[in-house]
C-alpha cells in the first residue's frame, strides 16, 4: 500500500492542480493577513472557507482523481498487489497530498506574519488539523462514490449533491427541526445532529474556541458539559475519527467486491 | 496450468459468462476469439482476479485463485487500452512497475531496444501517440519473466514492424515453455501464431481445439470463413 | 496676610496640644493589655491602640469612640465563630492592618468581619478578611473610606455566603484599591449615594463583581471585573459613571459583563468588555451614554432587552462578537453611530473614513436563537450566513431603522490614561 500511496503522491505532486490548490491557499492567506492585518479575523474568515470549501475540493478532487485513474488502476490490478492496498493507497495520498496544499499553503503566510507568536496559535492549529481532517473525510466519501458509480457524470452529480447536503441543505433541515420541535429538550438532539454530519462537526470544534462566550450562555447540562469542559473537544475529534474510519472501511469493503 | 470449472457472471441483468469450462495446459499459445460482447474480456480478467466470477472456480496450477494475489506475480498482462498516468515519464513508468512487482531480473532494455523505445523515455505518457504508448504497454508486459503471458488484442495501433517484432517476441517466449493467452480481431495474426484456439459465443465456450479441427468441423477451407461460418450459423 | 499667619500658628497649636491629649496604648502577648477589648476599653477619644503581631482569640470587639485601632505587623484577630468581629459605633474611628478570620455564619443574622454602624469619618484599611460571611459591612454610615483591604472567601453558593464590601444607606464612601475574590457580591450598595469605586479588582465571586441597588449619583473608575458569575449589576439607579472598567470572562448561563436594569442617565465610557458570555443586558434604562468602549470577543456585546430608549451607542469598537447587538422586538430608539464593526463588510469610496453602506448590526440569527437558545449550535453555519444575509437585504424581523449609518473603517484607538 505503501508503494502506491507514494506514486500516487508524485503523481498528485506533479498535477498542476495541486500548485493551483496550493497557490490559492497561500493567495488567500496572504490576502487575509497583509491586506487586513487583522489576525483575529482572519481566524473567523478561514474558518468559513474551511468548513466549506475543504469539503467541497476534496470531494471532487477524489472524485476526478478516481475517474482519471481508472486505466491505471486496472494496470495495476494486473499486477501483484492487493486490492485494498491500491485503493487505500490511491485514497490516502490524493487526501494527503491536499491537506499538504492546504496546511503548508496556508500555514506559510502565517508563519511569516508571526503566528508563532501569537496567541492565536492554537486556534490557527485547530483550523488546520479540523481542514485536514475534513480533506480525509470528504475525500474518502468521494471514492466511495466514485467506487459505487461507474458513470462519471452520475458520480460527480452524486458527489456535488454530497456536498451541497452536507454544506447547506442539512443545516437547513438541523433548523427547522429545531424550531419545529423547540417545546422539547433539544440539547442531546442537536448535538447528536452535530456528531452526524462532519461538516458542523468541524465548525463546532472550532467554535469551541472561537465562540466559546456565546455557547457557554445556554442552560442546559448537556449542553454545559460538552462546551465547558474538555469533553466537547475530545468527542468531536473522537468523532471526527469516525468519520475518517468509517468511509474508509467502506473503501476497502466497495474494492474488494468490485469488478473492473 | 489454468482450470475453469463453470464459471457465471453476470454485469447487472446482461449475463456476459454462461456456465465456462476450460482447462489450458503448460506451454503453446493460446487464441481467445469471439464477436464483440461475447465474454473474452471478461474471461481474461477473471483469470486476472479484476473481475470476481458469481459462481464457479478458477485455479492456476491447483491454488484457487480466491483471496489471493499473490499469483499474479507469474502472470504478464497486456492490457486491451493502454492508458498511464499522465504525469509520469516512460521510464519512471516502467522504474514503478518494476518496484510493484519487486522484481529485478527484467529484459526492459532489450525490448526497448527492440521498439525504438529510447527517444521517449523521458517523455510525459500523456504526450505519446497511441501506438507508442502500447509499445510500453508491450514493454512492461514482456519485461518479466512470468510463466504465463495473457495479451488482450496485442497489436491495436502497431505499426508493420513492430508488429513482426511483436510476433517474433510471442514465439521466443513460446520456446521458452510459456503459456501464452491471445485475444484478437485479427484473425491473420490469430492463424499464424495460435496452436490452438477457443471460440466464445454468447457466454459459452462454442469450440475449443486446433485450427484445422476448426476447418474441419466448419468444413470450410481457411480460417477466416471458418470463422465466418460459425457466426452466420449462430446470427442465422 | 496677618489674618492667615495667625489663623495658621493657631491650627499648629490645635494640632500640637490635641497631639499632646492623644495616648497610645500597646497591645500584645506579654504586654500588660493583652487584649484587644482591654486596649479599646483603656483608650480615650482621639487615643492610638497599637496591636502587636499575634494571635487574638476575641469576637464581639465593639469600638464606641473615635480611636485609631492598628495593627503592627498584620495581627490576627481570630473570631472563633462566635459571631460579629469588629462593630465600630462612633464617629472618626480608624482601622489598620489585621488579619480577620472566622467570622459567626448564622442564617438568620448577617455577621460581618467589621460592621460599621451610624457612624461618620471612618477609614477601613489593609485588612485581610478570611473565613468570613460579610466581610465589610458599612450600614447608615457616611463620608468613610474603605481602602486596600484584601478579602477571600470560600463562596461556593449565593445562599451560605455573604459580600465582601456592603454599603447600605451610606453617603459619600470612597472605596479604594480593595481585592476581593470569592465572596458572593464583591462589592454591594443599596440605598447608597456618592460613593466612589476606584481602582478595584473583584474576581471569581459567586453572584456580583458589583451590586448596585437603588443607588445613585455613584463613580465606577478604573476597576477590574473578572470570572464572577456576572460583572456589574446596576439596577434601578441613576446618574452613574462607569469609566475605564475592565470587565472579563465573565461566562455562564446568566453570566454578563455588566447588567442594567432600569438605569437612567448613566455613561458607560472607555470601559473594555472581553470574552463574557454578553458584554452588557440592558433592560428598561433610558438617555444612557455607551462610548469609547471596546466590546471584544463576546458572545454577545449588547443584549438590548426592550423599553430601552433614546440612548446612544457611539464610537465604540464591536471586535469578533459571535452577536454584535441583539434585540427584543421591532422598535427601536436608540442611536448607533460612528462605531467600528469588525464584521462590516461595507466599502469607503471617498476615503472618508466612514463606510458608505450602513452597518445592520442584528442579526436574523439572534432572534432564532432567542426563541430556541439549542439552535446556538448552527452558530456560523452557512445556512445560517445565507439567512442572516438575506434579512440583511430586506429586512423582515430586525428593526428597520437599527443601523449604524456611519460605521467607521478602522479600530478606534480611544484616548485612555
Amino acid at each position: 500500500m505503501l508503494k502506491i500511496l507514494k506514486y500516487s503522491f508524485y503523481d498528485l505532486m506533479r498535477s498542476r492542480w495541486s500548485y493551483v490548490y496550493f497557490l490559492f491557499y497561500l493567495l488567500l492567506g496572504v490576502v487575509l493577513l497583509f491586506l487586513n492585518n487583522d489576525l483575529s479575523k482572519a481566524v473567523i474568515t478561514l474558518m468559513n472557507v474551511i468548513i466549506i470549501l475543504v469539503p467541497l475540493i476534496g470531494t471532487i478532487f477524489g472524485v476526478m482523481y478516481y475517474y482519471n485513474s481508472r486505466e491505471f488502476t486496472e494496470l495495476l490490478l494486473a499486477q501483484p498487489v492487493k486490492r485494498s492496498s491500491i485503493f487505500l493507497g490511491q485514497y490516502l495520498g490524493v487526501a494527503t497530498s491536499l491537506s499538504m496544499s492546504l496546511v503548508i499553503g496556508l500555514g506559510f503566510p502565517f508563519v511569516f506574519y508571526g503566528i508563532f507568536n501569537s496567541s492565536a496559535i492554537w486556534d490557527f492549529s485547530l483550523l488546520l488539523i479540523t481542514g485536514a481532517f475534513l480533506t480525509f473525510i470528504f475525500t474518502a466519501l468521494a471514492f466511495v462514490i466514485a467506487l459505487s458509480n461507474e458513470n462519471k457524470i452520475k458520480g460527480f452529480g452524486y458527489a456535488i449533491l454530497l456536498w451541497l447536503f452536507m454544506a447547506v441543505i442539512y443545516d437547513g433541515l438541523f433548523l427547522m427541526s429545531l424550531l419545529y420541535f423547540e417545546d422539547y429538550p433539544l440539547d442531546k438532539f442537536s448535538l447528536g445532529a452535530t456528531m452526524l454530519n462532519p461538516v458542523d462537526l468541524s465548525r463546532v470544534l472550532i467554535l469551541l474556541k472561537l465562540d466559546i462566550s456565546a455557547l457557554l450562555g445556554y442552560t442546559g447540562a448537556v449542553f454545559q458539559k460538552f462546551f465547558g469542559t474538555n469533553f466537547g473537544l475530545i468527542l468531536s475529534f473522537v468523532m471526527l475519527v469516525c468519520w475518517v474510519i468509517i468511509p474508509t472501511f467502506f473503501i476497502w469493503r466497495i474494492a474488494k467486491k468490485k469488478d473492473f | 496450468m489454468i482450470e475453469i470449472k463453470d464459471i457465471h457472471k453476470k454485469f447487472g441483468k446482461n449475463e456476459v459468462l454462461k456456465g465456462i469450462d476450460l482447462s489450458i495446459n503448460q506451454g503453446g499459445i493460446f487464441a481467445i476469439l469471439g464477436p464483440n460482447g461475447s465474454g473474452k474480456t471478461t474471461l481474461i480478467k477473471s483469470i486476472l482476479g479484476m473481475v470476481l466470477p458469481d459462481s464457479g472456480e478458477i485455479s492456476i496450477n491447483g491454488k484457487s485463485l480466491k483471496n489471493s494475489f499473490k499469483y499474479r506475480e507469474n502472470i504478464d498482462y497486456l492490457p486491451q487500452i493502454a492508458n498511464f498516468p499522465g504525469n509520469l515519464k516512460v521510464k519512471e513508468l516502467i522504474e514503478m512497475i518494476k518496484d510493484l512487482r519487486n522484481s529485478k531480473a527484467t529484459n526492459d532494455r532489450e525490448l526497448i531496444e527492440l521498439f525504438k523505445l529510447q527517444p521517449f523515455l523521458n517523455k510525459k505518457l500523456v504526450n505519446l501517440s497511441g501506438g507508442t504508448k502500447q509499445k510500453v504497454n508491450l514493454v512492461l508486459t514482456f519485461m518479466f519473466d512470468g510463466p504465463l503471458i495473457i495479451l488482450d488484442e496485442p497489436t491495436s495501433g502497431l505499426d508493420p514492424i513492430s508488429h513482426l517484432r511483436l510476433k517474433n517476441l510471442i514465439f521466443a517466449e513460446k520456446k521458452k515453455g510459456k503459456t501464452i493467452l491471445v485475444t484478437s480481431h485479427i484473425l491473420s495474426f490469430v492463424e499464424e501464431i495460435a496452436d490452438e484456439i477457443v471460440f466464445l459465443l454468447e457466454g459459452k465456450i462454442y469450440f475449443k481445439g486446433s485450427i484445422t479441427e476448426l476447418k474441419l468441423k466448419t468444413s470450410q477451407p481457411d480460417f477466416e470463413h471458418a470463422i465466418a461460418s460459425i457466426l452466420s450459423a449462430s446470427y442465422a | 496676610m496677618r489674618n492667615t499667619n495667625v489663623i495658621s500658628v493657631i491650627i499648629i497649636l490645635l494640632i500640637c496640644t490635641t497631639n499632646s491629649w492623644a495616648n497610645t496604648i500597646t497591645v500584645c502577648a506579654t504586654c500588660v493589655v493583652q487584649t484587644i477589648s482591654e486596649g479599646i476599653a483603656k483608650a480615650q477619644v482621639g487615643d492610638t491602640v497599637i496591636v502587636h503581631k499575634g494571635i487574638y482569640k476575641e469576637a464581639n470587639i465593639k469600638i464606641n469612640k473615635g480611636i485609631t485601632l492598628l495593627g503592627k505587623d498584620l495581627p490576627v484577630i481570630d473570631g472563633e465563630k462566635k459571631g460579629e468581629i469588629i462593630t465600630i459605633g462612633a464617629n472618626n474611628v480608624t482601622l489598620d492592618g489585621f488579619k480577620i478570620i472566622n467570622v459567626g455564619v448564622s442564617y438568620t443574622t448577617d455577621y460581618a468581619s467589621v460592621r460599621v454602624v451610624n457612624s461618620e469619618n471612618f477609614i477601613i484599611q489593609n485588612l485581610e478578611l478570611e473565613k468570613l460571611f460579610f466581610g465589610i459591612y458599612l450600614q447608615k454610615s457616611n463620608n468613610g473610606k474603605v481602602l486596600n483591604n484584601k478579602v477571600r472567601g470560600e463562596a461556593v453558593t449565593e445562599f451560605n455566603s455573604g459580600n465582601a464590601i456592603h454599603l447600605w444607606y451610606c453617603k459619600n464612601v470612597e472605596v479604594r484599591g480593595n481585592d476581593v475574590q470569592k465572596v458572593r457580591d464583591g462589592i454591594y450598595l443599596e440605598f447608597s449615594h456618592n460613593i466612589k469605586i476606584i481602582d478595584n479588582l473583584s474576581k471569581n465571586n459567586v453572584r456580583y463583581g458589583l451590586h448596585f441597588m437603588f443607588s445613585n449619583n455613584n463613580y465606577v473608575i478604573n476597576n477590574i471585573f473578572e470570572t464572577n458569575g456576572a460583572g456589574i449589576a446596576l439596577m434601578f439607579s441613576k446618574f452613574m459613571e462607569v469609566e475605564n472598567n475592565i470587565i472579563q470572562k465573565n461566562w455562564g448561563t446568566a453570566a454578563y459583563g455588566i447588567l442594567l436594569k432600569e438605569v437612567n442617565d448613566a455613561n458607560l465610557v472607555n470601559n473594555v468588555f472581553l470574552e463574557n458570555t454578553v458584554g452588557i443586558t440592558v433592560e428598561g434604562s433610558n438617555r444612557l451614554l455607551y462610548s469609547h468602549n471596546d466590546f471584544t470577543s463576546n458572545g454577545y456585546a449588547l443584549k438590548v432587552k426592550g423599553a430601552c430608549y433614546d440612548n446612544k451607542i457611539v464610537e465604540n469598537n464591536f471586535l469578533y462578537n459571535s452577536f454584535d447587538i441583539s434585540y427584543n422586538g421591532r422598535i427601536n430608539d436608540n442611536r448607533f453611530n460612528n462605531n467600528f464593526w469588525s464584521n462590516y463588510t461595507g466599502y469607503d469610496l471617498d476615503k472618508n473614513g466612514i463606510g458608505d453602506v450602513p452597518y445592520r448590526p442584528v442579526k436574523l440569527f439572534s432572534y432564532i436563537v432567542n426563541r430556541t437558545p439549542e439552535t446556538i449550535i448552527l452558530l456560523r453555519s452557512l445556512f445560517i450566513d445565507i439567512i442572516d444575509f438575506s434579512e440583511k437585504v430586506s429586512p423582515v424581523f430586525t428593526p428597520d431603522d437599527l443601523m449604524d449609518k456611519n460605521p467607521k473603517m478602522k479600530i478606534i484607538s480611544h484616548d485612555r490614561n
